[in-house]
């Protein structure tokens, strides 16, 4: 039987890969490492000693490292649908060399989200192994948080890859970092529940998926997790996965066939 | 026929890249499309490679509709594009594998084709080195052994040879004309005549979006031009009042910027006359007419300014 389409445009980017994934480890293995020593540790020590938290309340580290794991899937899969989508299109032009093939933009799109969601899956696995290590996991319903965490990932990847393929420069890319990925990542829970924020922010962190993607994680490595919070929190995010998806295969139509 | 366009035509907005343009193209044809930049070559390119939708017209590929059996149809053509799209941070059979494995070739026969044809590129002792130091020949070259790894029908090659050393494009034709040799069918757009005249048994000429001129070489030059010609070059100033006293001779002239040009079957016999009429060029030089020489009568301009 013929491969799919879009399994061939996603093994093409397995196969790339595959020669040039050093690069990705510090990403993947090492960044997680030094944040949860740095900020779960160093200053978890400053946060648990405030006496800020409730008795029976996790302790800062434990708070903290479910939601980086689900900031990390966010942030590969945002990393995942800039500059290598940019590539694709401009600069290496791969995605080019593929249309003169059986595949098509739609069959690029789809292989794209796909292998970006493998990455990000990649990633999430290695943070949660460090978790464990560090002992900042408090339940065993936290083997729940990778699928979570890869929803999180794909959530943020699906659409991003389309707008990036709606961008003219390189410039617009960092900016999307700029402005975009290091914001959400600071502001979304990740490192204190959203209820500090200032009034008129909470609601604009509460539409972000990445908030959802936190919450979900977060309940479900405390232990903490509802049945009906932790559905709501995934169909939310799954509704991007499906949106972007929609959105970045007539992108990329648009960009790909004149 | 492996193509076949009717009434063919691309637009982008109001701009007509193509405009109703008509061609045939059969198996074991090297067909070329000659013309300068922005005639529309290589939109026609892309419609043939299924890539770019066309805006009307009727355009068969392979006897199927692009419009409908694109896939079905590039899983049969091989393609070898104007700008490399090669993975520099990849080993040259990297590339291969990868390439293959977007028509779902099985590993094992990606293989063997991968030996073969870095074989007859002459890359084999490239095969586990990185693409991104290769000179820009073995790039193309590289590239071509790319488009054949589906062991494709048709070859489209747009501007093959454009921006390589001339050493690395007679190394290109030698592997090309083994290719049509082979019985392939080529599709090629160029705009040097010289590689039209090479590689092409016959080619149609493209100005300005339309076909001006269809047939081989041979049959082109024979209609458009002299059997001969005779290029003239003056002292700075000279030409401007050279040239009404060197239309007296009842050839036909072109005059350009740095030369005049006399066309003629009898290229000495002009010469000869040149100099009977008082006249004092810097240097004569008569040759055989090429396609340059046609494009030149059809549209009044050079193909390569």
């Amino acid at each position: 039987m013929a491969t799919p389409l879009a399994l061939r445009a996603a093994e093409a980017a397995a196969l790339t890969y595959r020669s040039t994934w050093r690069g990705s480890v510090f990403s993947t293995v090492v960044s997680p490492v030094l944040f949860l020593a740095a900020m779960g540790l160093g200053l978890g020590a400053l946060v648990d000693d405030g006496g800020a938290v409730g008795v029976g309340a996790p302790d800062y580290l434990s708070f903290l490292a479910p939601g980086l794991l689900a900031a990390a899937a966010m942030q590969t899969g945002s990393f995942e649908s800039l500059w290598p989508v940019m590539a694709g299109i401009r600069w290496r032009r791969s995605y080019h060399a593929m249309l003169a093939t059986p595949l098509g933009a739609a069959d690029i799109a789809h292989g794209h989200i796909l292998w970006a969601t493998v990455r990000v899956a990649m990633t999430a696995a290695a943070f949660l192994v460090v978790m464990v290590l560090f002992g900042a996991v408090e339940s065993w319903w936290v083997v729940l948080a990778l699928p979570a965490a890869v929803l999180t990932g794909a959530a943020h990847t699906a659409p991003l890859a389309g707008i990036t393929a709606s961008l003219e420069n390189d410039y617009a890319v960092a900016n999307i970092m700029r402005f975009g990925v290091i914001p959400l990542f600071l502001f979304s829970g990740t490192f204190f529940p959203i209820e500090q924020l200032p009034a008129w922010a909470e609601p604009v962190a509460f539409v972000t998926p990445l908030w959802h993607g936190v919450e979900l994680c977060r309940t479900l490595s405390l232990g903490d997790a509802s049945l009906l919070g932790s559905l709501g929190h995934a169909a939310y995010m799954a509704a991007f996965v499906i949106g972007g998806t929609r959105l970045t295969t007539w992108r990329f139509e648009k960009r790909l066939v004149l | 026929m492996l193509v076949e366009a009717r009434s063919l035509t691309k637009r982008f907005g109001s701009f007509t890249a193509v405009d109703n343009i008509d061609f045939e193209v059969a198996a074991g044809e090297a067909f070329g499309f000659l013309g300068p930049n922005g005639a529309g070559k290589s939109s026609t390119m892309r419609m043939i490679g299924c890539v770019s939708p066309v805006t009307e017209g009727k355009l068969r590929v392979l006897g199927m509709d692009p419009a409908v059996d694109g896939a079905e149809i590039r899983a049969r053509l091989g393609v070898v594009p104007q700008e490399d799209s090669l993975d520099t941070e990849l080993t040259v059979q990297e590339n291969l594998l990868i390439y293959g494995r977007y028509f779902d070739l099985p590993r094992k026969l990606i293989a063997e084709r991968t030996a073969e044809l870095l074989e007859f590129v002459q890359l084999s002792d490239r095969a586990k080195v990185k693409v991104d130091p290769l000179s820009g020949g073995m790039k193309r070259r590289l590239t071509i052994a790319r488009s054949l790894i589906n062991d494709p029908d048709l070859i489209l090659l747009d501007e093959p040879t454009t921006g390589l050393d001339p050493q690395a494009r007679h190394v290109l034709w030698d592997r090309l004309y083994r290719l049509k040799q082979e019985g392939k069918t080529l599709i090629l757009t160029t705009h040097y005549m010289d590689e039209a005249e090479q590689l092409c048994d016959r080619l149609v000429v493209m100005d300005k979006a339309r076909i001006v001129a269809e047939g081989s070489p041979r049959e082109l030059i024979a209609s458009y031009a002299t059997r001969e010609v005779l290029e003239l070059r003056f002292a700075i100033g000279d030409q401007d009042a050279a040239v009404p006293v060197l239309e007296t001779m009842g050839e036909r002239l072109e005059a350009l910027p740095d030369r005049v040009l006399v066309y003629t079957d009898d290229g000495d016999g002009a010469a000869a006359r040149v100099e009977q009429l008082g006249l004092t060029p810097l240097s004569h030089l008569v040759r055989r007419s090429t396609l340059e020489d046609v494009f030149l009568r059809l549209t009044g301009r050079t193909l390569v300014d």
